[in-house]
């Protein structure tokens, strides 16, 4: 019969011999595979003492980033919806009302803004469609949930928190992703 | 008082009901972290890395599993005959607990002015005690899984009787070849011969592996786990069992394990006795109550190096077919051990006859 | 009354409790297990008697072995209270007067036989320790030890031609 691959191999019928029939060098030999495995490196990861470093061009999460004074930069203009191709985000625009200058950066702002992270594919087209360097991929991925409702993240989900307010936090979920200002 | 209790030995039933609960609670600890130990043997043989989030290394692993176990819910199969289903888990363990009487643990203390012996007793049958103690575990199987009413579990238990009983005929022949040489079944005189002689395994190589492979099949355990072949016969014998029940049938393995080790360290490994290290001088020198220690320790380190054996040889090699084990119990381990104890016998017999036919 | 003696009648009655119950569970398996629990209390007479070696080959001979075999049997033939047929009504006649016939023959056979002179001795006698029953067996009774031992190898051999026949 003609082997199908080149790395095809014929296996041997061939009646054992007594060394092979008693059984125990084999077993022996076995043993010893097994005893060097137990001073081998481990692969495995103490995950969530260690992570593993993502690559750099991991997209995770987004964040809904604010400028310098802590006022959110979305306008609600709707481009990132409209290049989303999985149609994760939805949003509702609001107009900004005389006294709110010091949370919105423009007139118009975003009342409700939610991923539904169940369709997001992460593919960073909205990060590429915002004028506003307003959403951004984090590098952190969505957790666990119960409900498939908690798997629609609203504002106080994706907001990041407020650099003059909270200096730590906003530091820490910035991340190494952020848009840098030019 | 009465005269009966009068004249009965207050400090011996003390100082055996003192042993007696030490070597269970022992045996008990021993066979708790017999489970952790199973587990990390079993990741580093894998190249992982076991328990290790409950207390350091995973230390209190065995304690977490315990509390799972005992707050499960317990359920009693409605069809099944629920005397007999009680009955043999505890079974199970009675007669793996059983076992560790006649082991001798170490010398003897002398403490409080008594000669305190560590062994519960040092009856003149010692050997086929264990024996006798070995084959009623089979009803501890065998009552489980047909009080079970499941045909699985009722497959299970008849092979795991079926097994244990033809290789305890190995077993025993084996041990008569180790017999002739000591002249005597009380475990305590074996050790003696050895501590003023050589170990036993030198004169009787084939016998210990004879008798180890037996102890394999009879603790149950891969590469003969015939019994709880989980792609064959779903659970085994324990497959309705439930919560403690299902913990006693699991523990009782490794209570098993654990004195099977202990009676093939006493048997043909010298077992009290400090290897290297001539006892009876070093208890003159030092005191016999450090002697003694020293030698349960001695002892300790024999068994758990059997015991990692038993791991070792569990992630190694894997499970039998049927007609292989049955194979190797009946044409292969009967016959060699048949010739072991005839080879014995001659050798005894011309060494008798001081080298003369 | 001593230790012994109450561990003697506590035996003896555990011994006939669970001799009748074997005779009268309607299980079978539970009558093999009674009769387990018999020869455990016969061990102990045993033990009683000094005689270790025999109640422990009492044990493992006939609970650790022969009582297997026949669980094996009962639990794979199945048998149940409901399966078992109605025996005749004169088989069951027959089957009292038998019996009843036997038991007259025993208690004759024991009222006339000297048993007072022939107590055993509670823990006195050590015929029974595997020493000297090795000594006997092979110094006094050679010839029947070796008869018998050549019956059982020809019943094995007998076996292993009836199995091997196909």
């Amino acid at each position: 019969m003609q082997a199908l691959t080149s790395r095809a191999k014929r296996v041997e019928r061939k009646p054992m011999t007594l060394w092979e029939r008693l059984y125990l060098p084999g077993i022996a030999k076995g043993m010893m595979i097994t005893f060097g495995h137990i001073f081998k490196r481990k692969p495995t990861v103490n995950y969530p003492e260690k992570t593993r470093p993502f690559s750099p061009v991991f997209r995770g999460l987004q964040v809904l980033n604010r400028d310098e004074e802590g006022r959110e930069r979305c306008t609600a203009c709707g481009l990132c919806a409209v290049a989303c191709p999985a149609e994760a985000i939805t949003m509702e625009a609001a107009e900004r009302l005389p006294g709110e200058e010091h949370l919105y950066r423009e007139e118009k702002y975003a009342a409700k803004y939610e991923i539904n992270m169940l369709r997001c594919i992460f593919c960073g087209l909205c990060e590429e469609a915002c004028p506003k360097d307003a959403v951004y991929l984090s590098e952190t991925f969505a957790p666990a949930n119960y409900t498939r409702k908690g798997f629609i993240y609203g504002k106080d989900e994706l907001l990041i928190p407020d650099p003059v307010k909270q200096p730590d936090e906003y530091a820490k979920a910035l991340g190494a992703r952020a848009p840098r200002p030019k | 008082m009465h005269p009966i209790l009068l004249a009965m030995d207050w400090g011996l039933l003390l100082e055996k009901a003192v042993l007696i609960t030490i070597i269970i609670s022992v045996s008990l600890l021993v066979a708790m972290y017999e489970t952790w130990g199973e587990r990390k043997i079993a990741a580093v043989i894998q190249d992982r890395r076991g328990p290790n989030r409950a207390g350091p290394g995973g230390l209190f692993q065995p304690l977490a599993d315990g509390l799972k176990l005992f707050m499960k819910e317990e359920i009693i199969p409605t069809s099944s005959s629920r005397m007999l289903f009680v009955l043999g888990p505890g079974l199970a363990m009675l007669t793996a607990m059983m076992t560790s009487a006649v082991v001798p643990w170490s010398s003897h203390f002398d403490l409080f002015g008594r000669h305190i012996e560590l062994q519960i007793a040092d009856v003149n049958i010692g050997i086929l005690y264990i024996f006798g103690v070995v084959s009623m575990g089979v009803y501890g199987i065998m009552i489980g899984g047909w009080a079970s009413n499941n045909k699985f579990s009722l497959l299970a238990a008849i092979r795991g009787a079926s097994q244990i009983i033809s290789y305890e005929l190995a077993m025993g022949i084996s041990i008569i070849a180790l017999l002739m040489l000591t002249g005597s079944l009380s475990l305590k005189t074996i050790v003696e011969q050895q501590q003023h002689g050589v170990y036993y395994v030198l004169w009787q190589p084939l016998g210990f592996l004879i008798f180890l492979v037996c102890a394999f099949a009879e603790c149950n355990r891969t590469p003969f786990d015939l019994s709880e072949a989980e792609n064959e016969l779903n659970f085994g014998y324990h497959q309705e069992y439930s919560s403690m029940k299902l913990g006693f049938y699991l523990f009782a393995e490794y209570v098993n394990m654990f004195i099977s080790s202990a009676v093939m360290a006493t048997l043909y490994w010298g077992g009290y006795d400090i290897p290297f290290v001539n006892d009876t001088a070093f208890g003159q020198a030092h005191g016999q109550n450090l002697l003694a220690i020293l030698q349960a320790v001695s002892l300790f380190g024999k068994v758990i190096i059997f015991v990692f054996f038993f791991m070792w040889v569990r992630w190694t090699i894997p499970r039998f077919r049927y007609d292989q084990l049955m194979r190797l119990g009946w044409n292969v381990l009967i016959p060699l051990s048949l010739v072991n104890m005839l080879v014995t016998g001659f050798l005894i017999l011309l060494h008798q006859n001081n080298w003369h036919f | 009354m001593g230790i012994t003696q109450i561990l003697f009648w506590f035996l003896s009655v555990l011994a006939l409790i669970s001799a009748i119950l074997v005779v009268v569970s309607k299980n079978p398996v539970h009558s093999v297990l009674w009769l387990i629990l018999v020869f455990f209390a016969i061990s102990g007479h045993y033990i009683l008697l000094n005689a270790q070696f025999l109640a422990i080959v009492n044990l493992i001979v006939y609970a650790g072995a022969i009582m297997v075999l026949f669980l094996f049997v009962f639990m794979l033939m199945n048998l149940n209270a409901d399966t078992e047929p109605q025996k005749n009504k004169w088989l069951k006649i027959a089957g009292v007067i038998a019996s009843g016939s036997l038991l007259l023959v025993l208690v004759a056979a024991l009222k006339n036989a000297d048993m007072k002179s022939r107590l055993a001795e509670m823990g006195g006698g050590n015929i029974g320790l595997i020493h000297n029953l090795g000594l006997a067996l092979f110094n006094d009774y050679v010839i029947p030890f070796e008869i018998s031992s050549v019956l059982f190898l020809s019943a094995m051999v007998g076996v292993v031609v009836i199995g091997k026949k196909e």
